[in-house]
């Protein structure tokens, strides 16, 4: 079923789109994380130009987080006050990457930028997952080294204006998570991912977090930065394709809900492990693209 | 004086060249939510001055050009084992489409010269070229330029796309790829006879989004915030939709 896609310009199978979509929905719904680090470099690998594709899975997360949110509301797994703080970051650092993102498509490094922040997150996120889960597993014997906790722990101490944030079961300067925020921002305008997958951990061990409210609360802010970012992606790069998002948006709302069922057959750790494994074939496919001779070593950018 | 101008009749019907009547099978491309391409039938008669057909072969071109706009062409290259772009060249006049057929391969109708002035083939495009490249740059750039845009489908060769029954009658088909830009286009017809183009004539085509999607992509481009917000609200209640459908079922 082909189906023209106004804003992005390019005639695409709308069934494609839609089961890439609910693949994405079954993985994010058994991982719980947004899946955006998925839909765009498939989307590019489709053939969807690369600023569309980080649009359009910006405005895909918008609606895949929603049902996740409610839930822990419903729950009271939320802590509103904390997600206030990393939104207001979160905004600040979606703008601030509106301009990057400009600045870097007059440099034409965009879609390198693009792919070497993919390789180096994915990379290092998906690595250290790997390690934790196959250590947990059993796979590998870890020993808990590392950089001490308690010195990061100091350093976010250090900042002023502390407050207490019940619900995180935390005492600390708001700077820290509006901090947290703004590079999750910035990572929604540049890379079109939730940014989930960095902002859970960094939550859990730079804030210590309570782990009950992580989830919940990273949500949240998911769901107002990516909303946030496609208005920045609207406005400044006009590249927000509705038409490709809503064909996202229905595989993946629906894929999410047999996923979260999937998940419960499966040990925590086994899920981590396969997350961890798909986190990095994502990277090393980017890698290669950039490391590969590309087929068309030629670009065209209209002035 | 009888015997001259008897002499000089055949050389002044000659003077009066064919014409050319040329028509499009369409004139507005539009491009709707199912558009995968198009293909543009361009076809036409040769009428002869004196209404008989001469023996003597003739050719036709047929160019169909989309909108010429600036543009930056970058290339990629390797640096530390990273391909990315590293040279750049800007084009002022590149046309966003073209396609060329002939009833023969270009280079047997005409000579370079006449090609250039005329703009036939791909390697006669007037991309005014921005200054400070060397030449050999230049034109390198330029060979990337083209066989880019050709492995699009948006810059098109076709050396026997011109089909000519009886001297008279033509017909050229052009493949217009989906990603095909919108604009005004121009299909132009070139009779050639010995090298030389002895007649032209001008169509105009209008490719253009039509219904939903020039009403998105108008909306995209001049109410930016709205269909922003637009964007949004449709992500929020498709989600929300979702999860309350889920869960009904589920409970």
């Amino acid at each position: 079923m082909d189906l023209y896609l106004p804003v992005a310009g390019v005639s695409v199978n709308a069934l494609v789109i839609v089961a890439l979509g609910a693949l994405v929905g079954v993985l994010s719904g058994m991982f719980g994380v947004g899946g955006g680090f998925l839909t765009t470099p498939l989307l590019i690998f489709y053939g969807i130009p690369p600023t569309v594709a980080v649009a359009s899975a910006a405005t895909q997360i918008t609606g895949a987080s929603v049902s996740g949110v409610l839930a822990h509301l419903r729950r009271g797994s939320v802590d509103v006050a904390m997600g206030g703080v990393l939104v207001a970051g979160g905004v600040l650092g979606s703008v601030a990457g509106g301009f990057a993102f400009a600045w870097l498509q007059t440099l034409g490094q965009i879609d390198t930028a693009i792919a070497l922040l993919y390789v180096v997150l994915l990379g290092s996120v998906g690595g250290l997952m790997a390690k934790e889960a196959a250590g947990a597993l059993g796979f590998l014997r870890t020993s808990s080294g590392g950089a001490s906790p308690a010195a990061r722990n100091r350093l976010v101490a250090a900042l002023p204006w502390r407050r207490r944030f019940r619900h995180s079961g935390l005492y600390i300067s708001p700077l820290a998570p509006a901090l947290l925020g703004f590079v999750g921002g910035m990572l929604t305008v540049l890379l079109g991912v939730g940014g989930g997958f960095l902002l859970v951990p960094a939550m859990i061990y730079l804030l210590g977090m309570s782990t009950q409210v992580v989830v919940g609360t990273s949500l949240l802010q998911i769901l107002f930065t990516t909303a946030v970012t496609t208005l920045v992606h609207a406005t400044t790069t006009k590249s927000v394709d509705i038409v490709l998002a809503a064909l996202l948006l229905v595989g993946g709302v629906v894929g999410a809900q047999y996923g979260a069922r999937f998940a419960q057959r499966l040990r925590p750790e086994a899920l981590r492990f396969i997350l961890a494994l798909i986190v990095l074939a994502v990277a090393v496919r980017m890698a290669l693209e950039l490391g590969w001779r590309p087929a068309e070593i030629y670009t065209v950018q209209a002035l | 004086m009888k015997r001259a101008l008897a002499l000089a009749a055949p050389l002044l019907l000659a003077q009066a060249e064919p014409r050319l009547v040329p028509d499009v099978s369409q004139r507005e491309v539009r491009i709707i939510y199912s558009f995968t391409g198009a293909e543009l039938l361009a076809f036409g008669a040769i009428v002869y001055p004196d209404g008989r057909i001469p023996g003597e072969r003739v050719d036709v071109a047929v160019v169909l050009k989309g909108p010429v706009r600036p543009i930056v062409l970058r290339e990629k290259q390797q640096i530390v084992g990273i391909w990315m772009n590293a040279e750049s060249a800007r084009f002022r006049s590149a046309p966003s489409y073209y396609a060329v057929a002939s009833s023969r391969p270009l280079a047997e109708l005409v000579d370079a010269r006449t090609a250039a002035i005329y703009e036939l083939g791909l390697d006669n495009l007037q991309l005014s070229p921005g200054g400070g490249a060397r030449p050999e740059e230049g034109r390198r750039m330029e060979a990337g330029l083209v066989e880019l845009m050709r492995a699009q489908g948006l810059y098109v060769e076709d050396g026997r796309g011109v089909e000519i029954t009886g001297n008279v009658l033509y017909r050229a088909r052009i493949p217009i790829p989906a990603k095909v830009p919108v604009g005004d286009y121009t299909a132009e017809t070139f009779l050639i006879r010995n090298g030389r183009v002895i007649a032209g004539a001008v169509k105009e085509v209008r490719v253009d989004k039509a219904g939903f999607e020039r009403f998105v992509a108008d909306a995209a481009e001049r109410y930016s915030f709205a269909y922003g917000l637009a964007a949004v609200a449709l992500s929020l209640l498709l989600g929300w939709a979702a999860s309350a459908a889920f869960r009904r079922r589920g409970a």
